[in-house]
């Protein structure tokens, strides 16, 4: 464990602008957003978490994967694109959201396939963490047994302990950068903050809102009972999915003018009707009952069957932001999980 | 730490030319594409097994997968046969011998191979979802191959005879003596020589043992719907009953999410599965 002076730190990390580009998250009129920063005073006051989440910096909405050249008379040109790849800091991400990156790690950088694009960008990373204090009323981390303490998924992880932060490594890149200057060892002082801290959050002991039934057979879950009825205030607007942080599902589509094109690849949507519709006009999941239980099933049994964690970090943007308050956490609830919280 | 080694692009495909298109039908929308590698040394690097797919790359309009018609006993060559119904497969349609295409493959898992050596084998199939099972026939028929196999029998059937695929090479095996074909069409037709009803019955009248026996049906999912029974009924067991299926996708490497079944990923973890993988997943297909 390391410490360093809140100053000494922001100093440090105007220091590294010189070779590396810096996101930090920035009050916008519609809220805190990752967008580069130059070196100025960083407003954090009311910041909770970021609008969009952090999978934007290595999986973007938007970006092309192959171009060609078809000029006439001449054999068609095919290249891969090249993503431009500064080393980049994400400065103030959330513990929820630094899990979210180890999830998307499995997908995008499997055993068997790699994605070029993802692997260049998250090795080209550094991701700064913050420590949660104050966890806004949408968040439901803890009930997945993730700790707003948590380093998961962060190169370092600053915890605020008033003037100073409290610092954590958990890559070996954190670690050379914590065992040097600004940064020194924690004092005995600040380590008690810390274990203090802990303490007062709620130890993310078991994963409690996980409901038990979702590992047991499938067939009995698909054919629950509710799955007819919570689908029919959704929208399919699919806003829940954007704007999770560990939404993986993407379009490949290509984009052409007469003589260049490019194949692009933007976030997709389970929750739309033709996300899974067949040439033939079938759709395996002809409706929004099938698209709800997909997500809920992807994120809470399938995904954990085949990468061994729920696809869930709990940072509450999908119930926070649902135009029809379509709240994931009275699902899981009506599947059997329980929530140990006042406000619901 | 970081790891050194070379990660390429999944999405870049091999840049292939069209070395023959042959119109499969009369009515001109099923067409059989034979592509060759336009850089020599590609060609080693596509190692691929019977019941896999790849994506084929129209520029200028987009990517679409298909089963691999052709067998890796056919050198230098890869085939598919495609069907016209939207914006891709229209697109290919209009291509001619010379014309460049992409391919990325192969992709998914095969017919299990290893499950089917020894083994007497009933292929029975329907309409133009016969290119994989013309794949892995010809594979057996491979000299090198034939020795390893047991009985081959083969039921195909179609609404008439304008609709069977590979007609000449369905005439050529009819003339082996190591391959049992049943071709079979819906309705009676002047001139036709072969079977008259449907797959599942006629599947019934000529398979009569299931004794070291593996059975794979690729057809309209209404053809297996009915065959399945039959099959059972001659004695296969889900175990020994394989299948290809067919979902929306896209990537063809398990990321984009859309090809699931449960937890399985239809391009990654199929297309193939036997029917006692199918009956453990919902039948959300
Ligand atoms: C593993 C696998 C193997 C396959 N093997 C084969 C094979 O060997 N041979 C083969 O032929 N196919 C095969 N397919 C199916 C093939 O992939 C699809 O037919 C193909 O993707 C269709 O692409 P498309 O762009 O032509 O159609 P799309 O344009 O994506 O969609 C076509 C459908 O949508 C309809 N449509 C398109 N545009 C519109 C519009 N503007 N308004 C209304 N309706 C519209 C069309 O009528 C058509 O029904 C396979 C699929 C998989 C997954
Ligand atoms: S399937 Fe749905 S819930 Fe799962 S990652 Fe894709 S968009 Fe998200
Ligand atoms: S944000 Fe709400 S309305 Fe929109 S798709 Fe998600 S659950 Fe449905
Ligand atoms: S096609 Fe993308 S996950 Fe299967």
């Amino acid at each position: 464990m390391y410490e360093i002076l809140k100053d000494d730190f922001f100093l440090w990390l105007k220091g590294q602008l010189g070779q590396k580009e810096i996101l930090a998250p920035r009050l916008k009129e519609e809220g805190y957003l990752f967008l580069p920063w130059d070196g100025e005073e960083l407003e954090l006051t009311g910041y909770t978490n970021t609008l969009k989440p952090v999978k934007d910096a290595f999986f973007p909405q938007w970006e092309a994967l192959i171009r060609y050249r078809m000029d006439k008379g001449k054999p068609v040109q095919v290249m891969g694109e090249n993503p431009a790849t500064k080393p980049l800091i994400l400065f103030g991400v959330r513990p929820c959201d630094a899990r979210s990156i180890l999830l998307l790690d499995r997908v995008f950088n499997g055993p068997k396939y790699k994605d070029q694009h993802y692997r260049e960008r998250r090795e080209n990373t550094f991701v700064i963490s913050l420590a949660c204090s104050e966890p806004a009323s949408t968040c439901f981390c803890q009930d997945l047994g993730i700790s707003p303490l948590a380093k998961e998924g962060s190169d370092i992880l600053l915890v605020d302990l008033g003037d100073k932060f409290l610092a954590l490594a958990d890559t070996l890149k954190g670690e050379e950068i914590l065992q040097e200057r600004p940064f020194s060892p924690a004092t005995p002082g600040s380590m008690d903050k810390f274990q203090a801290l802990q303490g007062v959050s709620r130890q993310a002991a078991a994963a409690s809102l996980v409901p038990e039934i979702l590992s047991g057979e499938l067939s009995q879950v698909f054919v629950l009972p509710l799955w007819d009825e919570i689908y029919r205030k959704c929208l399919n607007c699919g806003v829940c999915t954007y704007l999770c942080p560990t939404c993986h599902c993407f379009d490949i589509s290509d984009e052409t003018t007469d003589t260049e094109g490019r194949r692009v690849r933007s976030w997709d949507s389970c929750m739309f009707g033709n996300f899974t519709q067949h040439g033939s006009g079938h759709n395996p999941r002809p409706t929004g009952k099938e698209r709800i239980r997909q997500r809920v099933l992807h994120k809470f049994k399938y995904f954990p069957e085949n990468y061994l964690a729920v696809a869930c970090v709990g940072c509450g943007r999908c119930v926070a932001k649902c135009p029809v308050n379509f709240d994931i956490r009275e699902v899981l609830k009506r599947l059997g999980g329980c929530q140990d919280d006042m406000s619901m | 730490m970081t790891c050194q080694c070379e990660i390429k692009n999944p999405y870049l495909p091999y840049q292939m030319e069209i070395l023959e298109v042959v119109e499969e039908n009369p009515e001109k929308d099923l067409k059989t594409f034979t592509l060759g590698f336009l850089n020599e040394a590609d060609h080693g690097t596509f190692l691929y097994t019977p019941g896999q797919f790849a994506e084929i790359s129209v520029f200028g309009t987009g990517e679409a997968p298909f089963g691999i018609a052709s067998s890796p006993t056919e050198k230098g060559i890869v085939r598919f046969s495609v069907k016209k119904v939207g914006r891709v497969t229209t697109a290919l349609h209009i291509l001619e011998k010379g014309d460049l295409v992409g391919l990325r493959g192969p992709l998914g898992n095969s017919w299990p191979l290893e499950k089917f050596a020894g083994k007497n084998l009933v292929l029975v199939g329907g309409g133009f979802a016969f290119t994989t099972l013309r794949s892995l026939v010809c594979y057996i028929l491979d000299e090198e191959n034939r020795k390893n196999y047991g009985n081959l029998t083969v039921v195909y059937g179609a609404r008439n005879p304008g609709q069977l695929l590979y007609k000449e090479e369905l005439q050529d095996w009819s003339a082996r003596p190591d391959i049992d074909i049943h071709l079979t069409i819906d309705r009676p037709v002047e001139g036709w020589w072969g079977k008259v009803g449907f797959v599942p019955a006629v599947t019934e009248q000529v398979v009569t043992s299931s004794e070291n026996a593996v059975a794979v049906v690729c057809g309209p999912p209404v053809m297996i719907k009915f065959t399945l029974p039959v099959l059972k009924k001659i004695g296969f067991t889900s175990e020994n009953i394989f299948t290809s299926l067919e979902m929306k996708m896209k990537c063809g490497i398990g990321m984009c999410g859309r090809c699931n079944i449960g937890n399985k990923f239809v391009c990654k973890d199929g297309p193939v599965f036997s029917m006692a993988e199918l009956e453990k997943l919902p039948a959300e297909y």
